[in-house]
């Protein structure tokens, strides 16, 4: 671990000269998800120089941007695609991608699955916000039902994306969810998430003040984190009442966001794999042109 | 595995050195001697060989293959490995290509070199998959949305695969721009004799990575080392910390999306680095031109009909000729212009309802008459059908 | 010097591998040119396969055949399907055990390769000796290249019962007369 510095000095050693103010509102939880970032950057002792970040569009794929790395900031939902070929390309890369919940979840569903199912190592931050912030409020594929969007005027009728369930269902390396309102688990997440060496998933909670919250009687900015505090449960704390509790107590629970660490496994990732292969190809085609034949 | 060119392991992979070959697997063969180490591709009608070609043979000369999970996926992943320095390849056809489009833009916008193999078939839609056409000579050039120029080239025989594949290769990485070798159904399951080129034989361009002192260096304006609109190629890893992004972006990669200046100063230089070439870039084949008061002008798969139409035409005195486009975008205005000057009248095959006649109108001379000579439903022209439009103009 | 040929057969038979090897001894093996294309469409649905050579000593333009100089058969919808433009020129050859009905009113050549493909203990080579029986009956390619082209193309394990084949079915071809 290197020398400690506070929150001052770490944001003057990450971020990138001459791109700021970021275009985050007041309240906006992504602003903490940079800092949670930098902070498990820092804990690792990265060098900067090999981390490349990808994103692709909204106001969490602005991220990048603001950060004194590589960063390729892409298409809408295309992100874990490009960042799966930066890592073919260069192994030696920590591959960390910015993403949103319309942009991850939505129109990037397929990349997302096949991304975490051959357990591409990379560690993708999910910022979840419930809405498509940028854009001006329109509903999103996580936002829980009854959520008022300008697209769901009278409610969203939908059922919500579980991601993380999808990720852990797809054989996800490390998965995890947070609230942005949790500083030191999200931190400890992202930097499991940077060592393992497969796909690594930590959705973080990020409340939007602007685009969701003021639609949805969360507009002051404390209210979504008490609303979290108020939605969300320990996965652990989740099953123990799932076993052991009442009914009234389950029933409490069940409608809950479980937080926590989902899934945790070591397992080799898609380009570890890979490599293996092309050894057995190589020393089989050296042999054989050893060997003579032609 | 760090991938590194080695010609000696790329030959002794691919074998011998005179091969029967069908085109899509000379896409291939394009690709690896060019020093691709990186393909992502979806399986597509009639391009499925040249992924399925690059399965087998990719990972025996340390490069990576990926089976991605969309056409989508696949330029994408193409374009990230090429931000990690590598030279970087897919291939598909029109819906796949369709598909493709926004990232397409996108590389152009970043200038990523990349290269796109489009066995082209009809549409639109899906159209006829396992036959032949020239569906996407437009959309190669306007399929994006906004501002830009393309290039793409037009192989005509299998040896064109291999030999335009790796001149792609060479035009991308040396404007940062994505290149497209603009096959079709046709060549693509076409098989023909080809010669694998000797090392020596070949010429490789690699992109001129950024080596200036990091502090000075500015990613996206003319080069800060050489006279040439293309900027140095600061390759993610190597301590440059590049912004890259598709919004309309600054000179040091900044989003400048409400910056009328900046977005008019990136465009222009992005569209010129190439357009400003385009003389220099032109590659024309002419067949029976000296004394020809006719002319067909194609590209690609069409041009093989149209070579045994002249033929027939000769044989009974008929003054024909014909100039083949190999390469197809930026489109050769002069040398099309001049064409129009020496014949009364230009005949242009296509296997579309008329695409790339559409700029040879509008380049040639008000004297000479251009006509359309169209086939789709999957079919090449016939010789004796082109022979005809001969015969009726003479 | 342009011949045209076509070879057909149901799917499965290996006639695009046929022609392959065909292509493949005119043009890597001798001198000639050669394209190879094999067609698809609605004709080519019902389990019929056709593949067409052109082999040329000169450039080879318009890639398709615009007609026949040598038809193989060796299945009866094929032959049915695929000897529509043949002319009276045109050089025919049929597998009798595969195309029984055979009788429109010419000659033609008549050769069991599937029988020799038995004998020799799998049916799997019968285009093998079909190839053997082209060379030995169409006198356009040496025995040689097409058995350098035949090795070439097949897997190794199998070179010997190919090369048997090709070698049976070339004896058979040289013999055979019109019928």
């Amino acid at each position: 671990m290197t020398e400690m510095i506070d929150a001052e000095q770490l944001r003057k050693k990450y971020l990138r000269d001459g791109m700021l103010p970021t275009i985050f509102c007041n309240g906006c939880g992504h602003g903490n998800a940079i800092d949670y970032t930098f902070w498990a950057i820092e804990e690792l002792g990265l060098d900067m120089d090999k981390v490349a970040f990808a994103s692709g569009i909204g106001c969490s794929s602005r991220i990048p941007g603001y950060i004194n790395a590589d960063g390729l900031h892409t298409t809408h939902g295309r992100a874990l695609a490009f960042a799966t070929g930066i890592k073919a390309a260069n192994p030696e890369l920590h591959v960390i991608v910015f993403t949103g919940d319309g942009d991850c979840a939505g129109i990037g569903g397929n990349h997302f699955i096949h991304a975490a199912r051959r357990n591409i190592d990379m560690t993708v931050l999910l910022l979840n916000n419930f809405i498509y912030g940028m854009t001006g409020g329109q509903l999103a594929p996580t936002a829980p039902k009854g959520s008022i969007a300008t697209t769901s005027p009278y409610g969203n009728i939908e059922e919500a994306f579980n991601i993380c369930e999808l990720a852990k269902a797809l054989g996800a390396a490390y998965v995890a969810r947070w609230p942005i309102s949790y500083p030191y688990q999200p931190i400890k997440s992202i930097k499991e998430g940077i060592q393992n060496r497969g796909f690594a998933l930590i959705e973080l909670m990020s409340p939007c003040p602007t685009a969701y919250g003021r639609r949805n009687k969360l507009g002051k900015i404390e209210s979504l984190w008490k609303w979290y505090e108020d939605n969300t449960i320990l996965i652990e704390e989740y099953e123990r009442i799932m076993d052991y509790g009442t009914e009234e107590e389950r029933k409490n629970v069940k409608g809950m966001f479980q937080i926590g660490v989902f899934q945790n496994v070591k397992k080799a990732g898609f380009f570890e794999e890979y490599d293996k292969l092309v050894q057995r190809l190589i020393e089989k085609d050296d042999a054989k042109f050893k060997g003579g034949s032609k | 595995m760090k991938y590194e060119r080695d010609p000696e392991r790329i030959r002794r992979v691919l074998g011998d050195k005179v091969q029967f070959i069908q085109g899509d697997l000379a896409l291939t063969y394009g690709g690896i001697l060019a020093g691709c180490s990186f393909f992502g591709g979806y399986p597509i009608t009639p391009a499925s060989e040249v992924a399925e070609g690059m399965a087998r043979l990719l990972p025996r000369v340390k490069g990576t293959f990926i089976q991605m999970e969309d056409e989508i996926g696949s330029i994408a992943a193409v374009i990230g490995a090429a931000w990690s320095g590598a030279k970087a390849m897919t291939a598909t056809s029109g819906p796949g290509f369709s598909l493709m489009m926004e990232n397409y833009g996108y590389a152009i916008m970043t200038e990523t070199p990349c290269v796109i193999a489009n066995v082209q078939r009809t549409g639109p839609s899906t159209g006829q998959p396992t036959l032949g056409a020239q569906g996407d000579m437009m959309q190669v050039r306007w399929g994006s949305h906004g501002d830009m120029e393309a290039l793409a080239l037009a192989p005509s025989t299998v040896q064109e695969c291999i030999d335009m594949t790796i001149e792609a290769f060479n035009l991308s990485e040396k404007y940062r721009h994505p290149a497209c070798v603009m096959a079709d159904g046709e060549i693509g399951h076409l098989r023909e004799k080809v010669v694998i080129p000797d090392e020596e034989e070949m010429t490789l361009v690699e992109r001129v990575p950024a080596t200036i002192e990091k502090e000075k260096f500015i990613p996206f304006t003319n080069s800060q080392t050489r006279d040439s609109k293309v900027p140095d190629f600061p390759t993610f890893g190597t301590g440059y910390r590049t912004y890259v992004t598709g919004l309309t972006h600054n000179k040091k990669g900044f989003p400048a999306t409400d910056k009328q200046k900046d977005h008019e100063e990136l465009i222009t230089r992005i569209v010129t680095k190439i357009s400003d070439d385009r003389e220099r870039l032109t590659s024309i084949e002419e067949i029976e031109m000296d004394d020809a008061e006719i002319a067909f002008v194609t590209y690609g798969a069409s041009a093989r009909p149209a070579e045994s139409a002249v033929a027939m035409a000769r044989k009974n005195g008929i003054r024909a000729g014909m100039l083949r486009l190999k390469l197809v975008w930026p489109f050769p205005r002069r040398a099309v212009n001049e064409l129009s000057k020496k014949v009364n009248t230009i005949i242009v095959p296509e296997m579309n309802l008329g695409q790339i006649v559409h700029p040879i109108r509008e380049y040639s001379d008000a004297g000479c008459d251009v006509i359309r000579a169209s086939k789709v439903g999957g079919e090449m022209h016939l010789p004796h059908e082109l022979y005809r439009y001969l015969e009726e103009k003479k | 010097m342009k011949r045209e040929i076509r070879i057909c057969g149901f799917g499965g038979q290996g006639v695009i591998l046929a022609g392959f090897i065909i292509g493949k001894a005119a043009c890597v093996f001798s001198d000639y040119n050669a394209v190879q294309s094999q067609s698809y469409g609605p004709e080519a649905r019902g389990g019929a396969a056709r593949s067409e050579v052109i082999i040329s000593d000169e450039k080879i333009g318009y890639p398709r055949p615009t007609g026949v100089d040598l038809f193989v058969a060796m299945a009866q919808e094929a032959f049915d399907t695929y000897r529509k433009d043949i002319r009276d020129d045109t050089v025919v050859i049929i597998e009798p055990d595969l195309v029984p009905k055979h009788d429109i009113g010419r000659r033609l050549y008549k050769i069991r390769a599937q029988n020799i493909a038995e004998e020799l203990g799998n049916r799997i080579v019968t285009n093998i000796a079909m190839v053997g029986a082209i060379t030995g009956i169409y006198d356009l390619l040496s025995a040689d290249a097409v058995k350098k082209a035949v090795i070439d193309s097949v897997p190794k394990r199998f070179t010997e019962l190919n090369v048997k084949a090709f070698e049976r079915g070339l004896e058979a071809g040289k013999n055979a007369r019109p019928e």
